[in-house]
C-alpha cells in the first residue's frame, strides 16, 4: 500500500513539472524560432502517419486513372497539347517583352528584376488544426524548401513554408487569420496589406482610408504581391477586390477581396526560389 | 519506472492503438463534419490508463500530446499538456472509474473530453490562436457515443495479446 502512495506522489509531482514545461514549451514555440530545428525533426518523426493517411488518397487517384477509358485519355492528350502550344506561343512573346523590360531598365539605371525557379509540390491529404488554414506538402529540407518560402499555384499566391521538415513542410494559406501580405492594386499602384479572415475564400485589406478609398480601389480591381517586406516576389496575382464599404464611423475603409488561387481545392502547389544569379 | 525488470508485455499493441488512433485524428473529413471529430486519441489514452495504470500515466500522455502538436501543427506542448493532465485524472481515479458500467464510463469520458476543450479553448485565447469551428462540446458528444465500442475493441485485444 505504501508503494503505491509513493507511486502516486510522484506522478503527481511528474504532472506538475509536465503542464510548467509544456507552458514554457508553448510561449517558446509562439514567440520565438528556437524550436524551428526540433520541430524539423518531429516533423520528419511523424512523416510515416501523414504518408499512411495520405495513400487512400493516391490509391483512390491511381484507380480512376486507370479506369478512365482510353479515347478520354485520349482526347485529354489532345486538349492538353493544344494548351501547351498556345502557352509555348505566348511565351515567346514573354521572352521577348522581357529582354526588351530588361533593357529599359538597364537604360533607365533601375536594378534589373530577378527571376524565380519553381519546383512542384503535392498537397497531402491530410486535416491539420481545423481552427487555421494550413496545408501539408510533400517537400521538405532535404528538396531545399525553407521557411518563409513563397508557394503559389498556376493562377495566384496561395501562401508561405511555415515549418520544415525532412520529407514534407507546413504551408500557411494567405487566408489563415495569422497571415499578412504586402499588396498593390494593378490599376492605382495603392499599397495595403492583405490580412487572412479564417474563412475560406475572403481577404481583408488594411489601413486604407476612408477617402483613399474613392481614388485608389473600386470592385474588380486585381491585387498582386508588392514585393515588401522581402519574402514574396513582386507582381504575382493575388486577389480580386469583391467588397468596399467605407465606414465614417472608422479610420479605415472595409476592403475585401477574394484569392484568385483555387486555394482549397489544389492537389498541387508551386515552390518558389529567387534566382539570385 | 521499474520497466527493466518487470516483464512487459504487448508493446506492438499498444503502439499500433496509437498510431491508428494518430491517423483516424488527421484523416480528411467533409467540413460538416471536422467539428464533430471524435477525440480518438484522447479516447485510447483513457482506455490505456485505466488498464494498465502501473505501465501508462503521465510521462505517455505528454509525449502522446507532443506527438498530436506535430501533427496536426498547433502550438508545441498545448495537446501535450491537456493529454499528461487527463493521463493523471485517469490513473488517479482508474480503481473508482474500472467499477462503473460502460455507459457511466461513457459519461466519464464526455466529461474529461469536456475538460480538454475547455483548457484547449483556454489555451488558444491565451496566445491569441482562433478558435475551433463549431460547438466545443461536441466532439465530447461524439466521443461519448462510441466509447463503448471502442471499449469492447481494446479489451479483446488487450485479451487476445494478453497486453499488461
Amino acid at each position: 500500500m505504501s508503494s503505491s502512495i509513493v507511486e502516486e506522489r510522484t506522478q503527481t509531482i511528474r504532472v506538475i513539472v509536465f503542464v510548467l514545461g509544456s507552458i514554457i514549451l508553448m510561449f517558446a514555440d509562439h514567440r520565438l524560432d528556437y524550436l524551428k530545428t526540433v520541430r524539423t525533426h518531429l516533423l520528419a518523426l511523424v512523416y510515416p502517419i501523414h504518408y499512411l493517411v495520405n495513400l487512400p488518397m493516391e490509391w483512390g487517384q491511381w484507380l480512376s486513372t486507370s479506369a478512365n477509358r482510353r479515347f478520354r485519355l485520349l482526347e485529354d492528350n489532345a486538349k492538353l497539347r493544344k494548351e501547351n502550344l498556345h502557352l509555348q506561343v505566348t511565351l515567346q512573346k514573354f521572352d521577348d517583352l522581357k529582354s526588351e523590360n530588361d533593357r529599359l531598365r538597364h537604360l533607365l539605371g533601375a536594378s534589373v528584376k530577378i527571376g524565380e525557379r519553381v519546383q512542384i509540390a503535392e498537397i497531402l491529404a491530410v486535416d491539420l488544426d481545423p481552427a487555421k488554414r494550413k496545408i501539408l506538402i510533400n517537400k521538405g529540407k532535404k528538396d531545399g524548401v525553407f521557411i518563409h518560402q513563397p508557394i503559389i499555384d498556376a493562377v495566384g499566391v496561395m501562401g508561405q513554408v511555415i515549418h520544415v521538415g525532412q520529407f514534407s513542410s507546413v504551408v500557411m494559406l494567405i487566408t489563415d487569420p495569422e497571415h499578412e501580405l504586402p499588396v498593390q492594386v494593378v490599376r492605382t499602384g495603392l499599397r495595403t496589406v492583405a490580412k487572412g479572415m479564417g474563412m475560406v475564400n475572403r481577404l481583408s485589406l488594411l489601413y486604407l482610408s476612408n477617402t483613399g478609398v474613392n481614388t485608389g480601389i473600386k470592385i474588380g480591381d486585381l491585387i498582386v504581391s508588392s514585393g515588401d517586406g522581402q519574402k514574396f516576389p513582386k507582381g504575382y496575382p493575388v486577389g480580386t477586390i469583391i467588397e468596399v464599404t467605407p465606414d465614417i464611423g472608422q479610420p479605415y475603409a472595409q476592403v475585401h477581396a477574394s484569392p484568385r488561387a483555387a486555394l482549397e481545392r489544389n492537389r498541387e502547389v508551386l515552390l518558389l526560389w529567387k534566382n539570385t544569379n | 519506472m521499474n520497466m527493466g525488470l518487470k516483464q512487459h508485455h504487448g508493446s506492438w499493441v499498444l503502439i499500433l492503438s496509437f498510431i491508428f488512433g494518430f491517423m483516424l485524428a488527421i484523416m480528411p473529413l467533409p467540413v460538416w463534419a471536422i467539428a464533430w471529430r471524435p477525440n480518438w486519441v484522447m479516447m485510447i489514452l483513457i482506455y490505456w490508463c485505466l488498464a494498465l495504470p502501473h505501465r501508462l500515466g503521465v510521462t505517455t500522455g505528454w509525449i502522446i500530446g507532443i506527438i498530436h502538436d506535430v501533427l496536426t501543427d498547433t502550438l508545441l506542448g498545448q495537446h501535450a499538456l491537456i493529454f499528461c493532465l487527463i493521463a493523471y485524472i485517469s490513473v488517479k481515479f482508474h480503481r473508482q472509474i474500472r467499477l462503473f458500467s460502460v455507459w457511466q464510463q461513457a459519461i466519464t469520458v464526455f466529461i474529461l473530453v469536456t475538460i480538454s476543450q475547455v483548457l484547449g479553448i483556454m489555451i488558444r485565447s491565451i496566445f491569441g490562436q482562433p478558435h475551433m469551428l463549431g460547438f466545443f462540446i461536441s466532439p465530447a458528444l461524439t466521443s461519448m457515443l462510441l466509447w463503448p465500442w471502442l471499449f469492447i475493441i481494446l479489451r479483446d485485444l488487450r485479451r487476445t495479446y494478453r497486453v499488461s
